[in-house]
């Protein structure tokens, strides 16, 4: 299978064309040595380094990445709801290693030298890179609520990094009893997975419903208004009647402070205060803490890139996807990243070849459940503009509004083959 | 070291060396590459999960089923807000790939 699946990729790259150009040769023989290394086994940096070695396969490709097995994001919603277990979303490097060649380490990088081009890890090793792809995901700004601070995060969860954080929220909304409030509090934009949090109050009123039928999810927003928000609100209509409650930032969904020991959180000057049962504090975010540390955010938050290729605009050599790049019109969604890591792929092999860059086609797609049996979507096909990364005009959207029971249906099902079809393309 | 060698299923057999093939592979990964690796974040290579699985998909059918989830004449749940993101030209190139890869 590993020969057939190269040999696929080879074709796709064009192999065929006999002529070669003088003067390429050299080069492509200097990159055959090339060391490849990627920061961050998950969405975007597993494709990436699946993809550098089925496209170039000689090139030397290694991983790091500290975790031994990988939860996913997609997919803990459904944990949350009863309908899935951890096993159902646990990842492993196993296939990286054996199928695909890849060295997979596992470490932490902490420090990252873009003029020697060096990686340093947690475990004490050095590393030389001739080109670097970092997709490190995110990390939290609790600075931004007073009250709660990342130490609180056993009380309180996030669940936004999923793993342990996940079996303990489940935990708390089986703990909670019947009559109680879980509250969600969802961030501004930008963020890791904007239909998030509404999926995920959709997932636990489908719990709720079933488990403890006279409780309210409430969700204090700090925004206006919601990805896919006409067809969560109509679904949660149709399943959930008046369960689930959303706070827009002008109506007092703003969150302002927490008082974690009375699991309260106040908005509006304390004139807004909202007494929970189960607390779900998802906090504003910001680039992988390892971006940030190697200069990769400038002044802000998040790693601004090249729309062409991905490659960092403040460090050459160091490419960004994911999470933790800006990356245009796409949304930080797990879709993205493995997109993303294509594109890197394909940009890195050229850089070390010393070829032109070749412009980005990228798509993204989200489900998300209302229900086990009702899911909506949002697709988008992107290409690069004048300089960024833009929608496709005419292509993309959300599902349609008022489409019948099977549609959804359909979609639910489509849903879980996603799941299956991406991790494959990830991981497998 | 000994280099693996690997057959080439496109356009008649050829027999070339790893290095030299994947050389090649570099010099020519770009925009298809990107296109046709796009599709198997859904419909996975491997043919896991329950999308429809394009390996081996015959060319024609390939095209002309992209143009009517295209203009809508094929009912979709996604593809057809999918298949609106790519050209004519771009169709073609997946067709031709996904026509010569084998399971
Ligand atoms: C509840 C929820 C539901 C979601 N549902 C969907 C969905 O349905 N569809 C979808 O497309 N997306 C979904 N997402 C979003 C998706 O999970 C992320 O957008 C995606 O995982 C981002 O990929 P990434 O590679 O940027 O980061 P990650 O997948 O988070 O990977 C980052 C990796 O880097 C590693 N790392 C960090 N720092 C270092 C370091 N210093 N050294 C080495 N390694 C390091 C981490 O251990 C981690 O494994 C969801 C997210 C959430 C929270």
């Amino acid at each position: 299978m590993t020969d057939l699946t190269r040999r696929s990729f080879l074709k796709a790259a064009g192999i065929g064309g006999m002529t070669l150009a003088a003067g390429w040769t050299a080069a492509a023989r200097s990159s055959e040595k090339a060391h490849v290394v990627v920061v961050g086994g998950g969405s975007g940096g597993a494709t990436a380094a699946k993809y550098v070695k089925r496209f170039a396969p000689e090139m030397q490709v290694t991983l790091i990445e500290p975790k031994a097995t990988y939860h996913t994001c997609y997919g803990s919603n459904w944990v949350l709801g009863g309908h899935a277990t951890m096993d159902d979303i646990e990842q492993t490097y196993g296939a990286l290693k054996e199928r695909h060649g890849v060295n997979v380490v596992q470490d932490t990088v902490t420090e990252v030298d873009p003029e020697r081009r060096t990686v340093t890890t947690a475990g004490g090793a050095t590393m030389n890179y001739d080109r670097l792809i970092m997709s490190p995901g995110i990390d939290f700004r609790y600075g931004a609520v007073p009250g709660i601070t990342e130490a609180d995060a056993e009380r309180v969860p996030h669940a936004w990094k999923a793993g342990e954080q996940t079996v303990l929220l489940r935990r708390q909304l089986e703990a909670m009893p019947d009559g109680g409030v879980f509250v969600i509090v969802a961030p501004g934009n930008p963020f890791r997975c904007p239909p998030g949090p509404y999926e995920r109050a959709s997932m636990a009123a489908h719990y709720f419903k079933q488990a403890k039928p006279r409780s309210k999810i409430l969700i204090l927003d700090n925004k206006e208004n919601f990805s896919k928000q006409g067809l969560f609100m109509a679904g949660w209509d149709e399943h959930y009647g008046d369960m689930i409650e959303w706070l827009p930032s002008s109506e007092g969904g703003q969150v302002e402070e927490i008082d974690v020991a009375t699991l309260t959180a106040y908005s509006d000057g304390g004139f807004g205060e909202f007494k929970a049962d189960v607390l779900n504090y998802i906090p504003p975010q910001q680039a992988g803490v390892i971006a940030q540390r190697s200069g990769l955010t400038g002044d802000g938050l998040w790693c601004p890139v090249d729309g062409k290729t991905f490659e960092s605009t403040i460090h050459a050599g160091i490419y960004v996807i994911g999470d933790s790049c800006v990356a245009g019109a796409m949304p930080k969604s797990g879709h993205s990243a493995n997109n993303q890591g294509k594109v890197a792929a394909v940009a890195v092999i050229r850089d070390l070849a010393g070829l032109e860059p070749e412009t980005a086609s990228t798509a993204n797609t989200c489900y998300s459940l209302i229900t086990p049996d009702h899911a909506i979507s949002v697709a988008g096909v992107y290409a690069y503009q004048d300089g960024d990364i833009v929608s496709v005009e005419g292509a993309g959207g959300v599902s349609p509004a008022h489409a019948p029971a099977p549609i959804r249906r359909m979609e639910a099902i489509y849903t879980k083959g996603w799941y299956t079809g991406i991790v494959g393309d990830i991981w497998g | 070291m000994m280099k693996p060698v690997f057959r080439i299923a496109a356009g008649g057999a050829m027999v070339l060396a790893c290095g030299l093939v994947g050389s090649q592979a570099m010099a020519d990964a770009g925009r298809e590459a990107m296109i046709t690796s796009s599709c198997f974040s859904c419909h996975s290579i491997d043919a896991t999960g329950n999308m429809p699985n394009l390996v081996g998909y015959p060319r024609d059918l390939m095209i002309s089923q992209m143009q009517m989830f295209s203009n809508g004449s094929r009912p979709s749940t996604i593809m057809d807000r999918i298949a609106r993101g790519y050209s004519e030209a771009d169709y073609v190139v997946m067709a031709d790939y996904f026509a010569t890869i084998e399971q």
